[in-house]
Formats: C-alpha cells, sequence, structure tokens
C-alpha cells in the first residue's frame, strides 16, 4: 500500500501531511479516522482537485465522515484547521483572548467546543516547553459554564457494592428469544433443506434416502432501558444503573444489545458508558455525561425526545423497553404524557415498567403522571431492592406468562381493575 | 454515456436524468465512481438515497440490479442458489439412462447450467454496457452476519461459491448503499465506503426538484407546496416529510385540480404528506391554516 508521502500530489507532498494533520485533529475531536481513510482522502481530493474550497470540504468529508452527528465536529475542525495552512501559529492567535480572559467569548457549539479543545490540546503540546498553563486555561474557559450538577459516584457503600455484584452473580436474564429468519440444520426441523439433500443424494451415487431439514434459529431481542435519575429517584437509580451495566455487559445473558438512557430534565444516552468492562469506571462516566442527577423530572418532555430521535434507530429490531421511573412528573401535562406512553408503547415489542413505589403495600396510582403512563405499558414491576429485581429477571424470560403475585394477576391488571 | 470527467460533470449528468443534486452530493458521486469506491447514503425516508442509484444507471446507460434487504437475509437469496428440482430431474435422466458416472454427474450437476444468479453474484457478471449500478437498498433492515458477509463482497468485489470456485468481477459494479438509520451499521462496513448523510433539501432545490419531478404543477402552485412543507419541517413531528412526500402531495393536488392551497385542500390531502395519525390529528384544523399564513408571508414579496 501506498504511503501518503509517496503519491503525487499537489504542494509538493504538503498537502498529504496536512491532511494527516487534519486527520489527528478530527480524532482528537472524537471523529474515529482510521489511517485507511486519510490515503482515501488523499486520492479523492487529487481526484476531485483543489481549486473549490466547496469541493475540498466535501471530499474530505465524504472520507472522513460516516455519522451525521460527527459532521458538525468535522465542520467546526475544517473551519478552524484550514483557515491558515500555518495552523499552530493561527491556533495560538485563536487561544490568546482565552488566555487574557478580557473579551467573554460567544456561546460556542458543543461540537465547535469539541474541535477547539482537540486542536487546543495540539497548541498545548506544541507549546510545552514554555509552561502548559495555557492548556489548563483554555479548558477552564470551556467548562466552568456548565453549572449543572455532577454526581459523586465515590460515595458507593460497601453494602450496596457487595448488592450489586450479587445481582451480577445472580443476573441470568433468561429472555424468550425471537425465531429468526436464519435456519440451523436440524433433524427435527420443519424446513427442507434442498442444498443439503441433494449432497447427500450425491454421496449415494444419486438416490436421495432422505431429507435433511433446517430449523429456525432464535435470536435475542435488544433491551432499551430508559432510566430516570430525578431526585426522587435517587436512591433506586444507582443500583438500577449497576443492574444495567451487568446486563451490558455479561456475554451471552440473553440479550443482543443494551441500550440505556437516563433523564430527569433532559434525555441523555450513556449507552457507550456502559459498555467500560469496570462498573464504577461506566458509572462515573455517565455520571459526567448525564448533568440532570437529582433534579426534578419531565417525563412527557424526554419521553418525546425519546420518540423524537432515538425510536426509531433503537427500537427497530424487536427491541423490549425497560421504564425505570416512579411517575412522579413534574410541570408537564398528563396529556402529552399519555400520548407520548402511547408512541413509546406503540414502537416497542414489549413495555416493561419498573416502579419502586410498589414496595409499600398500599400504593394506589393516584399521581396524574401514574394514571397516564399505566394504560400504556405491557408490565408493571417493583425495583426496590434486589429480590424485586430478581422477579423482573423472572417477568423478562416469561414474557406474556403471568407470574404468582398476591392478587393473582398482573400488578397492572389489579390497579386498572380498581380505578 | 461516459464517466464524469468532474463534479460538474456529474451534477450535469444526475440534472439531465431528472435528478437535482446539490454540490455536495455530486462531490461524492463523483468520487465513487472516480475511485471505484461503494457509496454509503444515509438519511430520513424519502429523501431520495434509492432514486441516485436509479438515476445512475439511466444516465449512464447500465443495468440496475437491486437487493432489497430484509432480516434474516442470507446468500442463497442474495447471492446464488443452486436450482434443485432441475438437479433432481438430472439425476433421474442420468439414472434412466444407465450411464451413472458418478463424477461426470458431480461435474454436471454443479455447473453454471445448475446455478441461479441472485443480485450479488449477478453484479459481477459482465453485463452489456458496462459494470451495472448495484443497489443494496436499506441495509439496517439485515442483520450482522449479512454485513460481516458484504465485507467481503464488496472489499474485493467477489464471492466464493464452494462447488466451483471464486467467482471474481472483471470490472467492479458500482456499489450504492442506503440505509434509513433504524440502527447504526457497523463501521467497519462503512469504512470502506464513501459516506454521505442526505439531508432535506433547501427551499430552491426541493423547488427545482418539484419543478423536474411533477412538472404538471402551476409555479404558484409549486412554490407554495414547498414553502409548506418547509415550514412543516420546522415543526415538531415525529416522522418529518421528505421530498418523496411532497412531489405525491404536489400530484395529489394537481389531480383534484386545485391552483392554490387552501386550509381545506390542505385537511382533504395531508394523507399524502404526513404518515403518523399524530402528526396528522397536530396538524389538522387552525394549525395547518397558521402555517400557511406564515407561508404566504414569506412568499408574497417573491
Amino acid at each position: 500500500m501506498a504511503r501518503p508521502a509517496d503519491r503525487a500530489v499537489p504542494d509538493g507532498g504538503q498537502l498529504a501531511a496536512n491532511i494527516a494533520h487534519f486527520a489527528r485533529a478530527l480524532r482528537r475531536a472524537g471523529v474515529p479516522v482510521g489511517t485507511g481513510r486519510v490515503i482515501e482522502a488523499i486520492r479523492a481530493v487529487e481526484a476531485t482537485g483543489f481549486t473549490d474550497r466547496g469541493d475540498f470540504y466535501y471530499s474530505l468529508m465524504a472520507c472522513f465522515v460516516s455519522r451525521p452527528e460527527h459532521r458538525a465536529v468535522f465542520a467546526q475542525v475544517f473551519r478552524l484547521f484550514w483557515r491558515d495552512p500555518q495552523f499552530l501559529e493561527q491556533m495560538m492567535g485563536l487561544l490568546a483572548p482565552l488566555v487574557r480572559g478580557a473579551n467573554p467569548a460567544p456561546e460556542p457549539s458543543p461540537a465547535e467546543r469539541r474541535a477547539a479543545e482537540a486542536l487546543a490540546e495540539a497548541v498545548a503540546r506544541a507549546v510545552e516547553g514554555e509552561g502548559t498553563e495555557v492548556e489548563v486555561d483554555a479548558t477552564l474557559t470551556f467548562s466552568a459554564r456548565e453549572t449543572l450538577r455532577h454526581v459523586d459516584f465515590e460515595q458507593m457503600s460497601v453494602a450496596e457494592l457487595a448488592d450489586a455484584r450479587r445481582a451480577i452473580g445472580r443476573l441470568a436474564l433468561p429472555v424468550r428469544p425471537i425465531a429468526s429468519r436464519r435456519t440451523r440444520v436440524d433433524p427435527r426441523g420443519r424446513v427442507a433443506d434442498w442444498r443439503g439433500t441433494m449432497r447427500a443424494a450425491l454421496r449415494s451415487g444419486g438416490d436421495v434416502e432422505r431429507l435433511v431439514l433446517r430449523a429456525r434459529r432464535q435470536r435475542w431481542p435488544n433491551l432499551v432501558a430508559i432510566c430516570d435519575i430525578s431526585g426522587s429517584m435517587s436512591v433506586y437509580s444507582r443500583m438500577l444503573l449497576h443492574f444495567l451495566h451487568a446486563a451490558a455487559n455479561a456475554r451471552g445473558a440473553g440479550w443482543a444489545a443494551v441500550h440505556a438512557f437516563t433523564f430527569g430534565t433532559r434525555l441523555t444516552n450513556i449507552t457507550r458508558h456502559l459498555r467500560q468492562r469496570d462498573v464504577d469506571d461506566a458509572l462515573a462516566a455517565a455520571g459526567r455525561e448525564a448533568r440532570d442527577w437529582e433534579g426534578g423530572t419531565r417525563i412527557g418532555a424526554c419521553l418525546h425526545a425519546f420518540n423524537r430521535d432515538w425510536s426509531r434507530r433503537v427500537l427497530a429490531q424487536g427491541a423490549v423497553v425497560l421504564l425505570i421511573t416512579d411517575g412522579l412528573d413534574r410541570g408537564d401535562d398528563p396529556e402529552r404524557l399519555s400520548r407520548e406512553m402511547q408512541r413509546l408503547h406503540l414502537s416497542a415489542r414489549r413495555l416493561i415498567w419498573l416502579n419502586p413505589l410498589l414496595r409499600w403495600d398500599g400504593f394506589t396510582p393516584k399521581a396524574r403522571g401514574i394514571r397516564a403512563i399505566l394504560p400504556h405499558v405491557d408490565t408493571f414491576q417493583a425495583c426496590h431492592d434486589l429480590a424485586s429485581l430478581e422477579d423482573l429477571a423472572a417477568a423478562l424470560s416469561g414474557l406474556g406468562e403471568a407470574p404468582a403475585s398476591p392478587g393473582g394477576l398482573w400488578p397492572r391488571v389489579r390497579f386498572l381493575a380498581e380505578r | 454515456m461516459n464517466m464524469p470527467k468532474s463534479i460538474d460533470d456529474a451534477r450535469a449528468l444526475l440534472a439531465g436524468a431528472g435528478y437535482v443534486a446539490g454540490r455536495d452530493l455530486a462531490t461524492v458521486v463523483f468520487l465513487a465512481l472516480k475511485l471505484g469506491r461503494p457509496l454509503f447514503l444515509e438519511g430520513e425516508a424519502g429523501v431520495g438515497k434509492t432514486e441516485i442509484a436509479r438515476t445512475l444507471s439511466q444516465a449512464l446507460g447500465r443495468r440496475l440490479i437491486r437487493l432489497q434487504c430484509y432480516e434474516g437475509l442470507d446468500a442463497a437469496s442474495a447471492v446464488y442458489e443452486w436450482n434443485f428440482p432441475a438437479q433432481m430431474v438430472a439425476i433421474r435422466t442420468a439414472e434412466a439412462e444407465g450411464a451413472a458416472d458418478r463424477h461426470a454427474l458431480t461435474e454436471e450437476l454443479f455447473s453454471e447450467r445448475f446455478l441461479i444468479r441472485r443480485p450479488l453474484l449477478e453484479a459481477m457478471q459482465p453485463q452489456p454496457g458496462g459494470p451495472p449500478v448495484l443497489l443494496i437498498d436499506e441495509i439496517d433492515r439485515t442483520d450482522e452476519p449479512f454485513e460481516a458477509f458484504l465485507l467481503e463482497a464488496l472489499s474485493d468485489y467477489q464471492v466464493t461459491i464452494p462447488e466451483l470456485g471464486t467467482v471474481v468481477a472483471a470490472a467492479p459494479p458500482i456499489v450504492i448503499l442506503t440505509s434509513n438509520r433504524t440502527r447504526e451499521v457497523h463501521d467497519a462496513l462503512k469504512r470502506r465506503c464513501l459516506y454521505h448523510w442526505v439531508d432535506y433539501p433547501d427551499f430552491d432545490r426541493e423547488l427545482a426538484i418539484l419543478r423536474a419531478r411533477a412538472p404538471e404543477a402551476t409555479e404558484a402552485l409549486s412554490r407554495e407546496v414547498t414553502g409548506f412543507v418547509q415550514r412543516l419541517r420546522e415543526e415538531d413531528l415525529f416522522k418529518k416529510p421528505g421530498v418523496a412526500e411532497t412531489i405525491d402531495w404536489a400530484r395529489c393536488l394537481v389531480a383534484l385540480d386545485a391552483v392554490a392551497l387552501s386550509p381545506q385542500v390542505i385537511a382533504d390531502t395531508l394523507g399524502a404528506l404526513l404518515k403518523y395519525q399524530d402528526d396528522i390529528a397536530r396538524m389538522q384544523g387552525s394549525e395547518a391554516k397558521r402555517l400557511l399564513d406564515q407561508v404566504r408571508a414569506e412568499l408574497g414579496p417573491a
């Protein structure tokens, strides 16, 4: 494979080097760019020519961007990087006002912040010999604006950790699989395997002695968890995130993929963070991502955001949805919550509501939010302690068969009957 | 028709076949043709992803081979299959003739004569007019195993048939993959392609598309339709209308002999534009009138 420098490019190889630098800046800004892509980009620029800035932009974008959300980061890095070929000096100029702190910069968009931080990091490395205050100042300027609350995961009690480990140990969620359209060889199957039959026949000189049969393969559904992290849920949400981390990381636990979202006043996707092996690292990362810990709840608005931005992307292939909330909603009209719940229910293969309030025997659905949610869920489960999580595992594996509950009915049925 | 020599050529090529493309899309199409890379188009439903493949095949005079993806799509329906009934007949005939030389029979049974070519294998074969356009539609509907399979087929343009050997494409086909993003396609597959996110067009481009695709609509109606749809996309809808819906809607209005939009006409034909009951309910009545008034106010001076 040709190295970038070997290829004939305009500008005597300078452009190739610049594209490689640009790719590194993109990588630091969080856009995954491999070396192969760099070579591809140099070829693409060769093909389109280096005459028009717009063409140059689109050529690089076609090679470096592979997700729509990366387009904004790409645009910002491109703008900062190619404004001036001598980009390091130029970046020093960009940093100067921040160091002085004289003129407050206009509120940058999130992508711009990432782009600027990525480039600032490069500058900081370049000027390392001259003192590293530059970097510190720059990052402080960016992060100080975030006034929302962080959560401290380090104060996890020993007992809680032990509980979590026990839960993880027992967590074998035997889900009912979905029949896939793929097949495998199975002597008791119901689909004829003509190809196999023919091969067997040829082995005996053309006599068809038996029919080779195949059976449908089974596949596991995805799990989508939408977890309330507002103040009223604070005691439970951390434990439930442990549970989700275990579900996301246990191989062969019965889930094809686990997508996790948290919401309080806004919806956050923490799927990526839950993939970290270590549970504390994962929860700390999730805590940094979700900035609305232990605040208020706006269930309707958050479910609306989920329905609009995510449901078509994560619920497509028969996913099971776990909605984890106490249903105590502030400020939203129940009408809207009911509408969003209906939409969620229509999009999911199965919708399970976990509610820690169910721990009290006298619990009746009085709150408006709860009454809005209740008609649209398939199953209604408690989730206040480990025992109830084990019940959940049983409910998931049953998927449709009523477990033994005090009234002999699903709790949801009981509540609906009482209304 | 020859391959385009520049981005402007590519744009003219698409425009000549009735596809109004922006500079960004023309650039990736040109690059895909020039570098011989698969083109991965992602975007909401109805923004004209599939149409690009159709347009390219028409403009370049190439055959269009389409592979519609679905869950559980396997090699037998995507690449090749043996014609088992015909093979059975061949076995019986050989027996009846009494000349059952086992080796010769195997050779004969697994020859090209009994091979049923499915889209991927078909695209590797020489075609009249040059390498075909291979459209792999809605890749997000299939599952990971098939994606992994595509990796091999698309990186080397070859497929392996155990009984026959490896089939290598004499000239690589023009490959276009589309996805509606109902799930993320694996990066390994995207990495082998040129990626482009097809967005909703802006007012001018959508108007140009409407002129090209629904010429029967009057200019005034086209402007109003485009303005209304553009405005509708800013609303908080579950599914925003795509360009395909705009064209459908314009045709509906022409079929109803409407010369201009009115709240009544909009209410009657909203089903061509919005496909979810929640969205339709939102837009019924005064809401449609409000949008229409805004559109009229914006278009007024023009």
